[in-house]
């Protein structure tokens, strides 16, 4: 530790530490532009000028590293000029556009020019006009306003790991694009609308809709995947206008995905479903929700009567208490057909009990991992914040392998392991070789010889101080997901690696402690074959479902219908019977448990659309009106208390005797696009003319 | 009596001086046989090296021993030594004489620097528009090379050195060491932020040595002759020779190796001295980096180091540049302006934005458009700008202007004020 003195006061810090570092933890401001604490130094803004006793010329608080008995001056008349003069500098060339530029009121150059800059300016020569770049559908380019902090740059090269945006042309002409001019792709480009200081790079799907000062603000938590992003809703006039990241360093530090960021178009999609509707004789009438309540009750009553073959379909994007309260109305109705588990094919492990998908590393330890096997996962679509955690271990060193059905583009170096013999049979080459060198036999692979690049990952793994097994989605999806796990398992046991089985939903750990399974009853696909009668909440067969063709006959050809959904359709008017209108995620108060087990729970941001309501609330009416006990909640909290004496649970994937499949059945994988995986983010539009929206152009090597 | 060409530009006058046989038959790479046989070790090297008080000829003027001896030869790991021959500095030419004339000194001194260093591999950076000086160094490898001079177990003696050519793309900030760096890595040509220096952190993040033409070629001559005869050549605190680029309003432009403290008034005569029988009226003596000096000044002053800071400039590359008495300065510091706002590189604000913004005002001022405060802006912008940059760019750009404004401020107001320049008649 040495001792520095900033202004007067002095402060511990570490040698070696930047200066600007040190005096953010004492609260001293310096201000800055190019700086970013999550991205490397690049000191070209030169804002941060401070002035240091000793050095002819003021030095850049961003680059230099503090020694003992440095004496730093921060406003000093020598440090203060040097910072009024670069602020003059970035003024003269920036246009006085703010009135009409959507960073106005939020934007750094704006705040710092409060303090540094003059009120009017001496710079009558001509200013300099940037031309715009088609960036895509979520990025709005205003290259004129660019103060060439190189942020975004940075950012793509370090975080992103594509260099999308670089800086081509020298001195004035020096400009931020894409140089050949293309869509920016990453999965995570959102986060340079919050990176740029300016208004150069802006939401499109935000732009000119409402000034950051009329914003609420509300925290919340991401719906779209396991991680549990923390963000913040911004609200005008109860509408989200924007969702931007909560910072939070153990889970998504500072960055959001961009499914996470723009899915709430979705929620103001035009297709929302404002008023309970109901389906009399073929025609669909709108109604209040009393009687579209009784008339669920009794159409189910009807069917209950002489069945219990009805369906409980939910997605697991939905909050803890309404896939608990959904499933404990079922089950109070004598029904046990209960999953969230849609997108599977292969149930041969439920029988052996239900394995509560887990990451087993916090998030935050995973960018310490020396070996990572990705099992059947497109990690960087599937989960792009963890995937930036495996990214920041391979930048590390860390060597990361995967086995997959084909080989995807991702932004580090992976080894694939790959060939024609299938996914299964790559895997149980790994397993194989993990085994041979740990002189282990084992029955599964025992007719198994292991290739060279299969004994490489064994080695590996065996050989690294962490090492981590995940097994993805695409392997949920994979007709033989239960050996693909067994497997897993086995290399991981064998190598002294943690087995992490993804959860990949925002929910799916919470559908497992809330119960939402078929403990006593069908699956999905089982589901899919046919019912008498289905409860759904948040699904659209059709899309949700690995069949959607099949599951959407048996939704056509059950007796009673009630869809829980937040969006009105043509395809549900002609199978539903009841369309009750639920709230989003952004409207309602929830909890979702993220892939580590983390429960966060999050309030309500705005009110749901029309007459719509949050579906715990309907759930509990619901349980009331079949005069079901335990029905009688005020406060979601209160579910939440039911759900929380539950825990996760583990099956041995050791124990059970499995034998490898006869043939290579990837080609049976139907991949999903990470934009198609709920109906929120299938409404949302801008995210929906990016590539990845599609499997064929989602980013693929 | 003005002595010429002992040093780099000692075969100027021999046909082919260009070729390994007119080099060798002149005592060429007898040093560097020395060097790998072993006779002579890298700390005598420094030493002599030292001894002859060579500074860097790119225009710093650091030591050049000194510079050597930051590099630890015997720590493990790749190491280089790179040849700044960007030579991009308006008035500056005399390194593209060194390739065309004396390539082989440069092969040489290469080789030397690399051994001392403990670099295997060298790199000369030469700028994009040296188009046969770069061919002819490209020659001069290939003979080195076939002579064993340059390669594999280089004269049976173990060591490996092998020499590269990139030939730079036309910007001028690539000169600046760090964004050369930046330039051979293939990428955009940026400065560094420093710490850390090459020494450390240098080509593809090895510890790297980079040293001017002039000074690579100068060591074969200061190991030949001895580091004491070097030394002598020239003047308290500047050893040897230098090479004078001497341009402008002369009757005989070209470059001229004198030694150093030669009186600036007799490198004007080499030179043919003014041309159409006009008189001196201001000189930029290390090139379009340095404070222009008025010709009273400058005609007092020797052409070594402390003498032109004396007269309140710098020797930087020895780029002098003539002004002779019809020089509208206005003009030629907005010439100059137009330079730096062109060849910044962008990357820092002060830089990028401050040069434009002092060309504009100059030519505003030059189209008759002047307005009595622009003459403090210039002075303010300038100030502005100095000391607040990445690298010495910035700096450079306000430097000449400046030292016009200072001693010349009459032009400028006389322009604002007529609209016109003081040699207009109207």
């Amino acid at each position: 530790m040495v001792k520095v003195e900033i202004n007067g006061q002095v402060i511990e810090a570490k040698e070696g530490d930047m200066l600007i570092d040190v005096a953010d933890s004492a609260q001293i401001s310096i201000p800055r532009f190019c700086y970013h604490k999550k991205l490397s130094i690049a000191a070209n803004c030169r804002m941060c000028l401070v002035d240091v006793e000793g050095a002819w010329k003021p030095l850049p608080a961003c680059a230099t590293p503090v020694t003992d008995g440095m004496k730093v001056h921060t406003n000093s008349p020598k440090a203060i000029a040097a910072q009024k003069s670069v602020m003059e500098f970035l003024l003269i060339n920036h246009p006085l556009d703010c009135p009409i530029c959507d960073q106005g009121g939020e934007c750094e150059l704006q705040d710092v020019a409060m303090d540094y800059g003059d009120d009017v300016s001496r710079y009558s020569e001509s200013k300099r006009v940037v031309g715009d770049k088609y960036a895509g559908p979520l990025i709005q380019t205003d290259m004129t306003r660019c103060i060439h902090c190189t942020r975004c740059v940075r950012f793509g090269q370090e975080i992103a790991g594509m260099m999308e945006l670089g800086a081509t042309g020298r001195s004035e002409w020096m400009e931020i694009g894409t140089y050949i001019e293309k869509s920016i792709d990453s999965e995570m480009s959102g986060n340079m609308i919050d990176l740029c200081p300016v208004g150069a790079l802006t939401s499109k799907p935000f732009r000119y809709s409402v000034r950051a000062w009329e914003l609420k603000s509300h925290k919340g938590i991401a719906a779209h995947d396991s991680i549990g992003s923390n963000i913040i809703l911004h609200s005008k006039n109860n509408e989200v206008k924007r969702v931007v990241p909560n910072e939070n360093e153990a889970i998504n530090e500072v960055w959001l995905s961009d499914r996470d960021r723009f899915s709430y178009e979705g929620i103001n999609s035009e297709e929302r479903l404002t008023q309970p509707m109901i389906k009399k004789n073929g025609q669909w009438k709108t109604v209040d929700w009393e009687t579209a309540l009784q008339f669920s009750v009794e159409g189910l009553k009807n069917v209950l009567a002489d069945s219990t073959d009805v369906g409980v379909l939910a997605s697991a994007n939905s909050t803890v208490e309404e896939l608990y309260l959904l499933q404990k109305m079922a089950r109070g109705l004598g029904v046990e057909n209960i999953d969230y588990r849609h997108r599977q094919i292969d149930f041969g492990m439920d029988q052996h009990g239900f394995h509560t998908p887990l990451l087993q590393d916090s998030i935050e330890v995973v960018e310490k991992l020396n070996a990572v096997l990705l099992v059947g996962s497109y990690l960087r679509k599937e989960l792009p914040i963890l995937n930036l955690r495996v990214r920041k271990a391979a930048m590390a060193g860390a060597k990361v392998f995967t086995v997959n059905t084909e080989s995807f583009d991702f932004n580090y170096k992976v080894s694939n392991a790959q060939s024609d013999a299938g996914m299964v049979f790559e895997l149980a080459g790994v397993a194989k070789a993990v085994a041979d060198i740990k002189g282990a036999k084992h029955e599964l692979v025992a007719d198994i010889t292991a290739n060279d690049a299969q004994k490489v990952i064994a080695q590996a793994l065996i050989d690294a101080k962490a090492a981590s097994v995940f097994v993805g989605q695409i392997s949920q999806l994979h007709p033989d997901y239960a050996v693909i796990k067994r497997l897993a398992d086995l290399i991981a046991e064998l190598s002294d690696a943690k087995l992490s089985i993804l959860p990949i939903a925002a929910n799916e750990v919470g559908a497992h402690l809330a119960g939402f399974l078929p403990k006593n009853g069908k699956n999905s696909a089982q589901m899919a074959q046919g019912m008498d009668a289905f409860i759904n909440l948040n699904i659209e067969p059709e899309a949700d479902f690995a069949d959607g063709d099949n599951a959407l006959a048996a939704m056509k050809a059950a007796k009673f219908v009630v869809n829980m959904t937040a969006f009105d359709s043509e395809i549900q008017r002609e199978y539903a019977d009841v369309l009750l209108p639920v709230a989003t995620f952004a409207e309602t108060a929830g909890t979702f448990v993220n892939a580590n087990g983390l429960k966060q729970s999050f309030k309500m941001a705005v009110e749901p659309k029309g007459e719509a309501k949050a579906a715990w609330k309907i759930l509990r009416v619901l349980g009331n009106l079949f005069n079901l006990n335990g029905f009688d909640y005020v406060h979601s909290n209160e579910v939440l208390q039911e759900v929380f004496d539950a825990d996760t649970s583990a099956v041995k994937f050791s124990e059970i005797a499995i034998a490898l499949p006869t043939t290579n059945n990837d080609a049976k994988v139907k991949l999903v696009s990470p934009y198609q995986m709920d109906a929120v983010v299938r409404r949302a539009p801008s995210l929906q003319a990016t590539p990845d929206a599609n499997v064929e152009t989602m980013g693929r090597g | 009596m003005v002595y010429q060409n002992e040093n780099c530009f000692r075969l100027n006058h021999l046909e082919n001086s260009w070729d390994i046989e007119t080099y060798v038959a002149n005592g060429g790479y007898e040093v560097w046989k020395k060097v790998v046989s072993g006779e002579l070790e890298p700390a005598d090297i420094i030493e002599e090296v030292k001894e002859s008080n060579i500074r860097g000829r790119g225009g710093a003027g650091f030591p050049t021993g000194l510079k050597w001896s930051f590099m630890n030869r015997e720590a493990p790991g790749q190491k280089y030594i790179v040849c700044n021959s960007d030579e991009g500095e308006p008035g500056t030419f005399k390194d593209r004489d060194i390739h065309r004339y004396n390539p082989h000194a440069l092969v040489e001194g290469m080789a030397i620097a690399g051994y001392v260093i403990g670099a295997s591999q060298g790199y000369n950076y030469i700028r994009g528009e040296f188009w046969e000086p770069y061919q002819v160094f490209k020659n001069a490898i290939n003979q080195a090379r076939e002579a064993g001079f340059l390669g594999k177990d280089i004269l049976g003696s173990g060591w490996d050195f092998d020499l590269h050519v990139h030939l730079g793309a036309g910007a001028y900030i690539c000169g600046e060491e760090t964004a050369l760096i930046e330039s051979i890595e293939g990428k955009k040509g940026q400065p560094r932020f420093k710490p850390p220096f090459p020494a450390s952190y240098g080509l593809y993040g090895k510890p790297t040595t980079i040293n001017n033409t002039e000074t690579l070629a100068s060591i074969p001559m200061i190991l030949a002759k001895g580091g004491k005869w070097f030394n002598d050549l020239g003047v308290k605190n500047a050893g040897g020779t230098k090479l004078y680029s001497v341009s402008g309003h002369v009757n005989n432009p070209g470059n001229f190796e004198v030694r150093m403290g030669t009186p600036f008034k007799d490198l004007l005569e080499l030179a043919g001295g003014i041309w159409k029988g006009r008189q001196l009226k201001a000189v930029i003596p290390g090139g379009a980096s340095t404070a222009v000096l008025p010709a009273e000044k400058a005609l007092e002053m020797n052409m070594d180091y402390d003498s032109i800071a004396k007269a309140g400039s710098f020797l930087g590359a020895g780029s002098v540049i003539i002004m002779d008495d019809q020089t509208d300065m206005v003009k030629a510091m907005k010439n100059l302006s137009h330079f730096y706002w062109d060849e910044s590189c962008g990357q820092c604000t002060p830089c990028r934005e401050g040069t434009g913004w002092l060309y504009r005002m100059l030519t505003r001022i030059v189209d008759g458009k002047g307005r009595p405060e622009d003459i403090a802006a210039l002075k303010d912008v300038s100030g502005k700008i100095m000391g607040n940059v990445i690298c010495g760019l910035g700096d450079a750009a306000t430097i000449a202007l400046t030292s016009a404004v200072e001693h010349f401020e009459h032009e400028f107001v006389h322009y604002i004020e007529h609209g016109c320049s003081i040699y207009d008649r109207t």
